[in-house]
């Protein structure tokens, strides 16, 4: 169960599938009645759209997929959507808090 | 999405404006002050808790439990060597069973394989490891404790095997800033996510320390840089947080986000303070984990509402634009420098002890002193 990484920067892309490794957490916090995203010495705050499109992030579909499914919701150009996802994943990959494939368990 | 730090809280997480204290949003847990090293900027009390006086596992677990309603969502387990702790792994499953996010800081030396796979099977959800140097005999002279950089470098590997994220904590002075470029470099080559550049912040030993540890400003202004360089080059590759020396800063930081207002410490002993250095400041009590519940203590400790919001401020902090961004900076700070924790933190240039502790830094990276006192709970040991 090793997610060693090779020393290079994860490039997102529409064919690609992805998912949150295992130190970076969707979790709905009561409290503050909100979605976070937790991660080593940070906590995020996701908007409405991102949290659907994390939940989304299962290592098995594709960022197009899921642009796909994006578009039927709220009804706009799956492109646009396209290229909003990519560059969301593409800002958390940079941070560390992606991983490409399969969920690590 | 926005981005709110430890270091830089600064999102809805964050209290508003006008507001004293909002839900917690992290803790340090220091679990005991026991610790193999002995290094001189240790970020804990001069005076250390006794072993004896440590909190039981059955007082951590529940205070541990008390947490999330408060709105508590990470716990970091420090020391001291938090490894020292023999029920570690009961508390790191403790905290995963709360629905906490808990992050080890170690200093990796008496780690095992076996225990690094226990808590990685009890939920830990990140590592963090100490690297003293890149050199092994400066690492281990720093450290003071022989052949510490060889097993920290195979704690490393063995927290990858485990499947564990990794983040080297590379604390930084005038001793070892000239190895910056190859620490940034050994990071990378352990597979670590993310690296600390903390220059150390001058409280408790390292400030009895600090004429052996102030950088002098040409490193300051090279670290920078190597820092700049390194961000753009490891870009996702690996993440930089980093921590400027402040006696040559112009604004002060943000310390812990404002005095109580979203972060705080459990001493050993139970004790909930502000910050880790907080019982440098003489004169004030803080409230026990034995005597009251969390939450009581989060909303009426006396110590901890003492310096929140801006109310307390005296000039030049009360009537300043930066009241509500920077809080005056650290108390601890404002304390050790001045005598009065209220007073505008000196690393501020509105302080009117800035010009006097900048020649102070200044000063003392020239004298070329090297020699170390050694933390430890004898209350230190020069170096031989």
């Amino acid at each position: 169960m090793s997610d060693a990484r090779a020393p290079e920067r994860l490039i997102v892309t529409g064919d690609m599938a992805v998912a949150l490794p295992r130190h970076v957490q969707l979790r709905f916090n009561k409290p503050r009645d909100m979605w976070l995203l937790l991660a080593p010495e940070r906590v995020l705050e996701p908007d409405a759209i991102a949290v659907t499109v994390l939940q989304k992030c299962d290592g098995a579909r594709t960022i197009h997929d899921i642009a796909a499914e994006l578009a039927e919701i709220y009804t706009a150009p799956v492109e646009t959507i396209e290229t909003d996802v990519i560059a969301m994943m593409q800002d958390l990959a940079d941070k560390g808090f992606l991983t490409e494939g399969r969920k690590h368990e | 999405m926005s981005d709110a730090s430890a270091l830089e809280p600064d999102t809805g997480l964050t209290p508003g404006k006008g507001t004293s204290h909002g839900l917690p949003v992290a803790v340090l847990l220091e679990v005991t002050h026991r610790c193999p090293l002995q290094c001189p900027y240790c970020s804990n009390p001069v005076e250390l808790d006794k072993p004896k006086s440590e909190l039981s596992t059955e007082e951590w677990v529940r205070v541990l439990h008390e947490m999330p309603d408060l709105g508590i969502l990470q716990v970091h387990f420090s020391g001291g060597e938090p490894m020292a702790r023999k029920d570690i792994v009961e508390l790191v499953q403790a905290a995963t069973d709360a629905g906490l996010y808990s992050n080890l800081i170690t200093s990796g030396v008496t780690l095992t394989r076996e225990r690094l796979d226990a808590l990685a099977d009890a939920g830990l959800s990140h590592v963090q490891i100490s690297f003293q140097a890149n050199d092994p005999a400066l690492a281990n002279r720093v450290g003071g404790y022989k052949n510490g950089h060889a097993k920290k470098l195979e704690a490393a590997k063995w927290t990858r095997e485990a499947g564990l994220p990794l983040t080297v904590n590379a604390v930084m002075h005038r001793q070892n800033l000239h190895e910056l470029p190859d620490m940034i470099d050994m990071a990378v080559e352990m597979g670590a996510h993310r690296i600390e550049v903390a220059n150390v912040q001058y409280y408790g030993w390292a400030l009895k320390n600090r004429a052996a540890l102030m950088p002098t400003m040409a490193q300051i202004e090279a670290c920078n840089r190597v820092v700049a360089e390194a961000e753009e080059r490891l870009k996702g590759i690996l993440a930089i947080d980093y921590v400027v020396p402040d006696y040559y800063a112009v604004r002060p930081k943000t310390c812990m986000g404002g005095w109580g207002r979203q972060f705080f410490n459990i001493s050993p002993a139970g004790r909930v303070l502000p910050c880790h250095a907080a019982e440098s400041i003489t004169g004030l009590e803080f409230d026990s984990v034995r005597d009251h519940s969390l939450g009581w203590i989060w909303d009426h400790s006396p110590a901890l509402n003492l310096y929140r919001g801006t109310d307390w401020m005296p000039e030049p902090c009360q009537s300043c634009d930066f009241k509500e961004e920077d809080f005056g900076g650290c108390r601890c700070q404002a304390f050790a420098l001045t005598g009065d924790a209220a007073n505008t933190d000196p690393a501020c240039s509105f302080s009117p002890h800035h010009d006097a502790i900048f020649k102070t830094a200044e000063t003392e990276a020239e004298t070329g002193e090297t020699r170390f006192i050694y933390r430890n709970l004898a209350g230190g040991t020069p170096e031989a």
